[in-house]
């Protein structure tokens, strides 16, 4: 599985939605995922890739991960996974 | 109903060893947050706090207490030790009987939890010392105050999260208040800078990598702090026929739940406690000169508070004035409105208002009078002291200065 498919996984069974509802286009609140529901997904996603993602829930438009939506978050998940070493 | 007044104070936090320390750093804005120096703090991505250094456990207890005593424990002992001897209280006969303890703390002996469980199964030892138990209990330090200053009235202790010693403080103001004590006891203690303590709040993504900065708008997160303070409170009768000092009374309490997230700060639940207290306390909204604020530096938290603020106090909001000195000591969690009260009680009795120490750059959400990086000088007569805690409760104390 790709690293999408995977970001969408964890993003559905946060949303308790099917996979194929979390299209790119929609934000965190199109899904209904709130703050606490996003630090959750986050550590998910930590935890999926074994990478660090930054991100303080209190700025959360100024970390360096994009959150805009499901293409943008999909799209830093996978920088980050490239960055990693080996 | 009873009248009831604060005879002694105590603590030790990030600030100070004691109570003149703790008001000296606060009269100078000096902030007491710094490098963690705990066990694996490499791997740590939050490496700050307002931490104790340099504290020796043996220079104050001896070896079979430090056995029993847990750092949350030793630090309510040291508070305790400081408020009771300027209170010039000694406990016997009618009035040890109605006489107890009620303190809040948060986390209780976490650190003996993560020293054991790090024992047990980072190291894989199967064998734990006896006095895990009593040690890492949550009323260990309540105990223990009653255990050396023969107090044996109604003890107990509190935990609400961040607002732990409000609720215990509220409840030693009740108790008074109601005629079920003469003297309580009560403040509150936290000590959860360790390896798990930390790492459990990273886990939240709030805290802070570099400052605690309330209500300016380039905050960004919580800091912890640790330590205790404790207070001497007394019925205002017989602390007048003793002839004792009195530092201020406790006139207005209140409690409210925002039964809704369990996280998110509500700005109608904070707003219900703070002007619940005010009318407890039965003065005029007016009256109020200054607001130790919950103040903890998150994003959520501060605009919340103002919010509330402003709206229980109207254009009065903007005479008050408003403090967080968390952004010096850091969050003390289940302590920190112990040591909060030391603020509230130097701007009734000094006419010092405490800073809030990092301070760079307004918010319009946080558009209040919060007497940025430099303490000020100005009489006030009432003051409130807020917490709201994670889970949404809401403890609100008013106190008066006595003349």
């Amino acid at each position: 599985m790709d690293v999408k498919q995977r970001v969408i996984r964890i993003i559905a069974e946060q949303a308790v939605m099917d996979e194929t509802e979390v299209t790119p286009d929609k934000t965190l609140a199109d899904l209904g995922i709130d703050s606490l529901g996003l630090v959750e997904s986050i550590f998910a996603i930590e935890e999926e890739f074994d990478i660090q993602v930054p991100f303080n829930a209190n700025k959360p438009e100024d970390s360096e991960f994009d959150i805009s939506s499901v293409a943008a978050i999909v799209a830093a998940v996978e920088t980050l996974v490239a960055q990693q070493p080996g | 109903m009873k009248r009831v007044v604060i005879t002694g104070q105590g603590t030790i936090n990030a600030l100070g060893r004691d109570v003149a320390e703790t008001l000296d750093a606060m009269r100078e804005g000096r902030c007491g947050i710094g490098p963690l120096d705990i066990r694996d703090v490499d791997r740590l991505a939050i490496r700050i706090g307002g931490q104790v250094h340099g504290y020796d456990p043996e220079a104050n207890f001896n070896r079979q207490q430090i056995a029993l005593y847990d750092r949350f424990t030793q630090f309510t002992l040291i508070a305790a030790r400081e408020a009771i001897a300027q209170s010039g209280l000694s406990f016997a006969g009618d009035l040890a009987a109605r006489s107890g303890v009620i303190l809040g703390t948060a986390g209780g002996g976490m650190q003996t939890s993560d020293e054991n469980y790090r024992s047990v199964y980072e190291e894989g030892k199967n064998r734990v010392h006896p006095f895990v138990v009593p040690k890492l209990m949550n009323n260990a330090a309540c105990s223990h105050v009653s255990m050396s200053y023969n107090l044996k009235g109604p003890s107990f202790t509190v935990a609400t999260a961040c607002a732990s010693s409000n609720h215990a403080m509220g409840q030693a103001f009740h108790m008074i208040r109601g005629g079920g004590a003469t003297v309580i006891v009560t403040g509150g203690s936290e000590s959860m800078l360790c390896f798990g303590g930390v790492k459990a709040w990273e886990g939240l993504r709030v805290m802070s990598r570099d400052a605690c900065r309330p209500f300016s708008a380039n905050r960004n997160g919580m800091v912890q702090g640790e330590g205790a303070a404790i207070f001497v409170f007394e019925e205002y009768d017989h602390a007048r026929a003793r002839g004792a000092e009195i530092l201020a009374e406790v006139i207005g309490f209140a409690m409210t739940s925002d039964a809704a997230d369990i996280v998110m700060p509500s700005k109608q639940g904070a707003a219900r406690a703070i002007a619940g207290a005010v009318r407890d306390a039965g003065v005029p909204f007016e009256s109020v000169g200054y607001i130790n604020a919950h103040g903890t530096g998150t994003a959520a938290n501060d605009k919340t508070e103002c919010a509330a603020v402003a709206d229980v106090f109207g254009a009065h909001a903007d005479r008050l004035m408003i403090s967080s000195t968390k952004s010096m000591h850091g969050h003390i969690i289940g302590g920190t409105g112990a040591v909060e009260l030391l603020a509230c009680i130097m701007a009734l009795r000094d006419g010092v208002i405490a800073p809030t120490v990092g301070y760079e750059e307004p918010d319009p959400e946080c558009a209040l009078d919060v007497v940025p990086n430099t303490a000020r000088e100005a009489e006030v007569d009432v003051v409130l002291s807020n917490a709201f805690a994670f889970g949404g409760l809401n403890a609100v104390l008013a106190l008066r200065r006595v003349v």
